[in-house]
C-alpha cells in the first residue's frame, strides 16, 4: 500500500509523470516551472524513467516536438509557466485541431508586464479558447492525481485532445505537501499503454495537418468541439475508474459546506483550501456561507454548476485574471453568462485578486464574503471590484 | 561516423533511379515551380520508409489539400516555424518507441522540408535548436528567395537587388538592398555532420546528396536552389536552365561540408553573372553598375569557399565519401 509521504509537490508532479511511462519529454525552463522538469531529466539520466528528454531551445518548440511525438504514438509531455505559455499559444490552436493527445503541466504565473514570477491564472486564461481540456488542481495530491488522469482523458479515441493540468507557481508548486505517490501496477492498470488511432506510420501511411479550406474548416472545428465538450463524459468515467482503483474521488464541480449556504464563494485552483478555513471560521460565527471550486474549466460542467449553486443566493467569484476592458474576470464572465438563460438566478458578486502574487489570506476570502453580502443585499448591478488595490 | 554510415552508400546513375515516388504527381503547384521539382528528387532519392515534416508554405499548401494528399508516405505539417522542432519530437518519439520495443526497429529517415522564409527567418531558431541537439533528421531548405506563398515578398534569403512585393525596384532603392544570408555556412558552423547546396539541373547530384544526407546519423542539412516562375517572373519552361546558370555563374555554388571539411565542385571558367540576371525580371531594373556590383560579390565569395575549402583540407575527418 502506498504511503504518504512530505514531498515537494513539483517533486511529485513529475513522480507522477514518471509513473504514466511517458515516452517523450519536451522542456523549456522558465519559473516556477523548474523544478518539475529538472527532476524529470534527472530521471532519465539515472534511466529511471525510460524516455526521451528534449531540452528545446524554446516553449514554441516545446510544444512542437510533444505535437512531433505525439503523432508518432509516442506519450508526450511538456510543462510550463506563464511567458513560455504564451509563447505556445500558436500551436496551442494546431495541437487540440489535429486531435493530438498529449499532457502538459501549467504551473500558473502572471503574465509580463510588469515582469513577475508570481502566481496569478493570467497565463492560462489567455489560453482559454485553444481547445484543451483544462484541469485545475488545488494541492499536491490532486496535482498527482490530475496528471495520471489527464492521459487517460487525452488518449481516450472519443477524445484525442491536448490536457493542461494547472498549479498555482510557488504557493503550491513550491510547497511540500504530504502526497501519497501510487504503486506503479496500479498506475499500469488505470493507464495501460498508450494505443494512437492514427500516428505517422510508413506501413500505412497519413498526411497530418493538411490545409483546410472554406468547404472543410467548420466541418473540422465542429468536430474538435463535440470531442472537447464529450471529453466531460470520459472525465467523469476515468474519474470512477481512478476512484475504484485508487480511493480518491473527483468531480468537476466540487462543493464545501455548501449545503444550506447563502453566500457561495467560487474558487479555482489553490487559493481554494485558503477559502475554505475562511469558510469554517465565518460557519463558526453563524454565517451561511460556502465554497464551491471548479475543477474542471474546459469544458465548462454547466450542468453541476447549477447543482452545485441551486440554494445559493449570492456567488462570490474570485477571480484571478482580468479581461481588460469588459466585465471582469473570465470566471466571473462564464458564470454570468452561464445564469443569463436561468429565470431564478443568484447575486453574482465578482472580484478580481490575488493578481501577480498578492496575497490572498483568509482575511482577505471572509472580507469578499462579506461584501458580497452587502451587494447581494442592494442587488444593484456591479460589474467587479478589484480586491486590495492601493489607490494612492 | 560517416564512413560508417555510408558504407552502403551507392550513388544513383539515371538506370538506378528508384521507381518510387514519395510525393506523387496532381499537386496544385504553378506551371513549371522549380521548387515542387527539387521536392520530388528529394524524396524520391530517400524513399519509404521516411516521414516528411512539412512547414508552412508553398508547398505544404500545394500537396495537402483536404480531403486529398499528394503524399504516398507518412506526412505531417503544424506550422512555419517549427519543422525542425517537429521533427526533433518526430525523431525522439521513433528512438523511444523502438527502444520500447513497441514499434519495428529499422531506419526512418525524418525529413524536415521548408521554404527560405521557413528557414533563414521565422523557423531559424528552431532549426538552430534542433541541429545543436543532434537530432538523427535531415532538413531540406527548399529555397525560392522569397516569401512566395504569401505573394513574393522579401525574406533575408533574397539576392541582393532582386525586386519582390517588399523590396520593389524603386525610384531610391533598386529591389533587396541587402546580400542573401549565407545559410549553409551557419548550418556548417553548427558542426553537423553533412552540408550540402544542390540544384535541380543537377539532378543526380542533388538525389545523391539527399540519399547520403537522410544516410548519415545526426543532422544534415540540404539547401535546394528552388526557382519560382511566378516569383522571380521568367519563362515557365526555364526553371531547369536558371538552375543551371545559377550555378554555372557562381551565384550558387554546389558543395558538401562532410564534417567540418569543404568540398566545392569547381567551377573556375564562371559566366558573367549577367547572363543569369537577365533571364528573370525581378533583375530587369538592375543598371550595368549594379550587375557589376553583384559581379564583384559573387567572386568574392566563389574565393571565399576555395579559401574555405583549402583551409578545412586537412581537417582530420573519419570519412571519404569518394565525390568528384
Amino acid at each position: 500500500m502506498p504511503i504518504q509521504k512530505g514531498m515537494e509537490v513539483s517533486i511529485a508532479v513529475s513522480e507522477a509523470v514518471k509513473l504514466a511511462n511517458v515516452d517523450v519529454i519536451s522542456a523549456y525552463p522558465i519559473t516556477p516551472q523548474t523544478h518539475i522538469v529538472e527532476h524529470l531529466s534527472e530521471l532519465v539520466a539515472d534511466g529511471e524513467l525510460k524516455a526521451a528528454f528534449i531540452p528545446v531551445e524554446s516553449e514554441h518548440s516545446a510544444l512542437s516536438a510533444a505535437v512531433g511525438a505525439a503523432a508518432v504514438g509516442a506519450r508526450a509531455y511538456t510543462a510550463t509557466s506563464s511567458q513560455g505559455l504564451a509563447l505556445m499559444h500558436e500551436i496551442m490552436f494546431v495541437a487540440s485541431s489535429m486531435r493530438i493527445p498529449l499532457v502538459m503541466t501549467v504551473v500558473n504565473r502572471a503574465l509580463s508586464a510588469p515582469i513577475n514570477i508570481w502566481n496569478d491564472l493570467s497565463d492560462i486564461m489567455a489560453q482559454r479558447d485553444c481547445g484543451w481540456v483544462q484541469l485545475f488542481a488545488i494541492n499536491g495530491q490532486e496535482a498527482v492525481d490530475l496528471t495520471l488522469q489527464a492521459f487517460k482523458i487525452a488518449e481516450d479515441p472519443r477524445v484525442l485532445l491536448p490536457v493542461a493540468v494547472n498549479l498555482d507557481g510557488f504557493v503550491l508548486s513550491h510547497v511540500i505537501e504530504p502526497i501519497e505517490l501510487p504503486d506503479q501496477e496500479a498506475v499500469d492498470r488505470f493507464l495501460p499503454v498508450f494505443k494512437p488511432t492514427l500516428r505517422l506510420d510508413p506501413d500505412q501511411p497519413v498526411s497530418m495537418g493538411a490545409f483546410g479550406s472554406p468547404e472543410v474548416f467548420i466541418e473540422v472545428k465542429k468536430q474538435v468541439e463535440e470531442a472537447l465538450i464529450g471529453s466531460q463524459k470520459v472525465a467523469a468515467e476515468v474519474w470512477k475508474d481512478f476512484g475504484d482503483i485508487f480511493g480518491r474521488t473527483y468531480k468537476p464541480v466540487e462543493s464545501y459546506k455548501a449545503k444550506g449556504a447563502e453566500i457561495l464563494l467560487v474558487t479555482m485552483g489553490s487559493i481554494t483550501e485558503t477559502a475554505m478555513t475562511a469558510v469554517d471560521s465565518m460557519r463558526e460565527k453563524g454565517r451561511k456561507v460556502g465554497l464551491i471550486h471548479i475543477r474542471l474549466w474546459r469544458p465548462f460542467p454547466f450542468k453541476e454548476f447549477f447543482q452545485a449553486i441551486r440554494e445559493a443566493k449570492c456567488l462570490a467569484v474570485v477571480d484571478r485574471a482580468l479581461v481588460p476592458g469588459g466585465v471582469g474576470g473570465p470566471v466571473g464572465l462564464e458564470i454570468k453568462s452561464a445564469l443569463f438563460e436561468k429565470k431564478e438566478r443568484p447575486y453574482v458578486a465578482e472580484f478580481v485578486a490575488g493578481l501577480g502574487g498578492r496575497d490572498l489570506t483568509v482575511e482577505v476570502f471572509a472580507e469578499m464574503a462579506a461584501k458580497a453580502e452587502r451587494y447581494a443585499k442592494t442587488q444593484k448591478e456591479m460589474r467587479y471590484e478589484m480586491i486590495g488595490v492601493r489607490e494612492k | 561516423m560517416i564512413t560508417e554510415d555510408l558504407k552502403d552508400f551507392k550513388r544513383f546513375t539515371p538506370k538506378t533511379l528508384p521507381k518510387e515516388e514519395p510525393l506523387v504527381s496532381g499537386h496544385r503547384a504553378c506551371q513549371g515551380c522549380g521548387e515542387v521539382l527539387a521536392l520530388r528528387m528529394v524524396a524520391k532519392a530517400i524513399g519509404s520508409p521516411m516521414i516528411a515534416v512539412s512547414a508552412t508554405g508553398c508547398m505544404e499548401i500545394i500537396s495537402s489539400p483536404y480531403p486529398q494528399t499528394a503524399w504516398a508516405v507518412p506526412w505531417i505539417h503544424v506550422a512555419f516555424e517549427n519543422a525542425a522542432a517537429v521533427a526533433s519530437g518526430v525523431e525522439a518519439g521513433l528512438k523511444t518507441l523502438m527502444a520500447k520495443g513497441r514499434i519495428p526497429e529499422k531506419k526512418i529517415a525524418v525529413v524536415a522540408f521548408a521554404g527560405d522564409g521557413g528557414t533563414a527567418d521565422i523557423g531559424l531558431q528552431s532549426l538552430s535548436g534542433a541541429m545543436e541537439r543532434g537530432h538523427d533528421f535531415l532538413y531540406v531548405c527548399l529555397d525560392n528567395e522569397a516569401y512566395m506563398n504569401t505573394g513574393i515578398q522579401r525574406s533575408s534569403a533574397t539576392p541582393f537587388g532582386a525586386m519582390t512585393t517588399t523590396s520593389p525596384a524603386g525610384k531610391i532603392t533598386a529591389g533587396q538592398t541587402t546580400w542573401k544570408k549565407n545559410l549553409p555556412a551557419i548550418m556548417a558552423a553548427h558542426d553537423v555532420p553533412y552540408v550540402a547546396t544542390a540544384s535541380p539541373a543537377y539532378y543526380l547530384d542533388l538525389m545523391n546528396k539527399a540519399k547520403k544526407a537522410a544516410m548519415i546519423k545526426g543532422p544534415a542539412y540540404l539547401h535546394v536552389y528552388s526557382p519560382c516562375p511566378t516569383g522571380w517572373r521568367h519563362g515557365t519552361d526555364l526553371a531547369i536552365e536558371v538552375s543551371r546558370l545559377v550555378v554555372e555563374t557562381n551565384i550558387f555554388p554546389l558543395f558538401e561540408v562532410i564534417e567540418g571539411k569543404y568540398v566545392v565542385r569547381k567551377n573556375n571558367k564562371p559566366k558573367p553573372v549577367e547572363e543569369y540576371l537577365k533571364q528573370q525580371r525581378r533583375f530587369s531594373h538592375l543598371t550595368p553598375e549594379l550587375i557589376q556590383t553583384i559581379q564583384t560579390r559573387v567572386d568574392a565569395e566563389y574565393a571565399r569557399l576555395l579559401k574555405m575549402e583549402g583551409m578545412t583540407e586537412s581537417t582530420p575527418t573519419k570519412t571519404e565519401t569518394k565525390e568528384e
